[in-house]
């Protein structure tokens, strides 16, 4: 299977202006995107925005034609953290620069890639292989309600709105304020000379407390390892149109099982 | 159903276990009508295959009756007969579109385990550990078969199932050993080994061109029936194997060399010894003496071609022998799918008839002790059919 791991954070820490100008670019996309004119220019968007950054280094020209407010982003770096200050949404100030947890990963799938943007775009089409979530539902066009198994048979619900949307290139998402769970997310479409390249970037910040041990068991304790899991079952159901599985046949425990109950 | 399981080293157990029923929509199940223990079985049965779970079925050589289909197998029907290859394949990913079917990027659940160990994960195989697959394997009398459109193989009613039954695994299996050869004609192939794969190298090696093959074995009747493939033969526990080679070959040694033994060789010399104290004392996981003088006497710019199985990590591997002469090394799972149609034909036109390899034929019932005598060479034991039906 080809798939590529990369740790999101060892990746961005490569420089801090690099990381910087990725969060403003980003963030400018996800201001554009959000058409929030509440939000003064781009700088709540900039929370946030650092996963977004590889999932629309192509969009460089929304960021020229937007233009970026530098005084704004200037005050809003506390200096020596690369954090973000508190001025927008939850979602992007619990998500912003370094905070909660990023993952990125990538898989090829031998799959012509508007196929596989059209299946991933109905998201109530994710749970098929996203193994933790239930549910999606959706509510209104660009908003979605998610539903995901917790321990002890536990729900965790959020909604989602689409923040951004490329058809067969990128579609981007993120948790409406006021959710239970604070979470960001793109998967991009790339050709490749092996099939579709599928990246998927994801940021989540678990909220404290019992419900926050809950999200975090969501995801595992490696959410490299779940992201990829899911994606690999994402490729095996794309390519073979089910996903391989040995539950349900027989073996020898089973029959010790019987006799010690006989 | 019956079903041979194993239960620990050393401990393989008939149980009644339930039946298989359909899980995907690609799958099929068949009735076993015959199925063989392989000489990797017994790397199982000795415990060197790691992530094996008691209760696990055994058995990846097997034939018979398909006797239901899901809706996603088009290419079969319940009453067609069929022989399944061990490695699963679904047919449709990078991997099995370039014929690699061995190496199918998604038929291994399970996959996440092997990439711990090997960086990728090859293809999910039959009864072979949870690491390879965790499926339930077919040395019962049924077994569910995923990607049933793409694997199990009609084969015509006039054939018997000892003609056919090693379809699914050892003749491809020497065959694609004495493929990966490159083999010119004329070339002299030397083969360690001859169990049922080396056997069917040998006639695979001649069938490609090969002028000479010299087999090296000290089981009396391996060695006889490797005679009578036409190979000459030295003894495997004679010291001067390499010496009594590069005479035999003009000084040039074999341009090819087979190691159809795989992680537990046995040997005279002290990296024997050696080998059988680190893999004792789990500093090692492979005994390597065969492929070691595989590479040894291998001439210069030669191939090693190596179907036999290995596990881990190789210890005192001869890798500047290999690096100086130049060697080409060569191995993998079996591709079983892309030979069969070839190897049939051959089979068909009576140019080779597998049957020879079988010495023991019992029912299912005998499976622990013929893991037993098969392991201990005893009895003249070289090939176990069992049937369960």
């Amino acid at each position: 299977m080809a798939v590529a791991a990369t740790n999101f954070e060892e990746r961005v820490n490569v420089g801090r202006i690099e990381r910087w100008l990725s969060m403003i670019a980003g963030g400018a996309l996800a201001g554009y995107a959000f058409k929030r004119r509440e939000v003064p220019g781009g700088v709540a968007a900039i929370a946030g925005a650092a996963l977004l950054y590889r999932g629309t280094t192509g969009h460089c020209d929304v960021y020229q034609a937007l233009g970026i407010n530098h005084r704004h982003a200037e005050a809003a770096r506390r200096p020596g953290t690369g954090m973000i200050a508190d001025r927008g949404s939850d979602t992007r100030a619990q998500l912003g620069g370094s905070r909660g947890i990023h993952v990125e990963e990538s898989v090829t799938i031998n799959r012509p890639l508007g196929e596989l943007y059209r299946f991933w775009r109905n998201f109530e089409n994710l749970p098929q292989f996203m193994e933790h979530l239930n549910s999606v539902a959706i509510r209104e066009e660009g908003i979605s309600r998610w539903t995901a198994k917790g321990p002890a048979g536990m729900q965790v619900e959020w909604d989602a709105r689409i923040i951004n949307e490329v058809e067969n290139k990128v579609i981007g998402w993120q948790s409406l304020e006021g959710s239970t769970i604070s979470t960001a997310g793109s998967v991009n479409f790339d050709e490749d000379p092996h099939g579709t390249r599928v990246t998927v970037h994801l940021q989540y910040n678990p909220p404290g407390g019992k419900l926050g041990a809950a999200v975090a068991k969501l995801f595992g304790e490696e959410p490299n390892q779940t992201i990829r899991e899911d994606l690999r079952r994402f490729k095996q159901l794309m390519e073979t149109g089910e996903i391989p599985t040995t539950e349900g046949q027989p073996s020898g425990r089973a029959a010790r099982t019987q006799r010690r109950s006989a | 159903m019956k079903a041979v399981c194993w239960e620990g080293r050393n401990d393989v157990r008939v149980e009644h276990v339930p039946d298989p029923t359909l899980i995907n929509p690609r799958d099929a199940i068949v009735r076993i009508t015959s199925t063989a223990i392989c000489g990797s079985d017994l790397h199982l049965f000795d415990g060197f295959i790691p992530t094996m779970h008691a209760g696990d079925i055994l058995g990846h050589e097997f034939m018979g009756i398909v006797e239901d289909v899901g809706r996603g197998v088009t290419n079969l029907k319940r009453g067609d007969r069929v022989i399944v290859p061990f490695p699963i394949a679904c047919g449709r990913c990078f991997f099995c579109n370039h014929e690699l079917y061995s190496c199918c990027d998604n038929s291994n659940p399970n996959a996440w385990m092997a990439e711990k160990f090997y960086g990728y994960s090859a293809a999910g195989l039959f009864g072979y550990s949870h690491m390879l697959g965790g499926y339930a394997g077919g040395q019962a009398e049924y077994a569910r078969v995923p990607f049933a459109d793409v694997g199990p193989f009609k084969v015509p009613e006039q054939l018997t199932d000892e003609q056919v039954l090693f379809l699914t695994d050892i003749y491809p299996t020497g065959f694609m050993a004495a493929e990966n050869c490159n083999i010119q004609r004329g070339d002299t192939v030397a083969v360690w080994g001859c169990g049922p794969v080396g056997q069917f190298a040998i006639r695979s090696a001649f069938l490609l061109g090969a002028g000479r093959v010299i087999a090296i074995d000290t089981v009396p009747e391996r060695v006889m029936m490797a005679n009578e493939g036409g190979a000459e033969t030295l003894d495997s526990m004679d010291p001067d194997v390499f010496y009594k080679l590069r005479d035999l070959t003009g000084g040039l040694g074999p341009d090819a060399c087979i190691d159809a033994v795989g992680m537990e060789a046995h040997g005279p010399h002290l990296d024997y010894v050696y080998d059988k104290v680190k893999t004792m004392t789990f500093m090692a996981t492979d005994r390597v003496s065969a492929l070691r003088q595989a590479i040894h006497s291998c001439r210069k710019g030669g191939t090693v071609s190596v179907p036999g199985v290995y596990g881990g990590f190789l210890d005192k591997f001869p890798f500047g022998a290999a690096m100086n002469k130049g060697l080409t090394i060569k191995t993998g799972q079996t591709h079983v799918h892309k030979y069969l149609p070839r190897l049939l034909r051959y089979i068909e036109s009576g140019a080779i008839d597998p049957s020879f390899v079988v010495t023991h034929r019992v029912s299912l019932d005998d499976a622990p002790q013929m893991y037993r005598t098969f392991r201990a060479k005893q009895d003249g034991c070289i090939k176990v059919v069992m049937k369960p039906h």
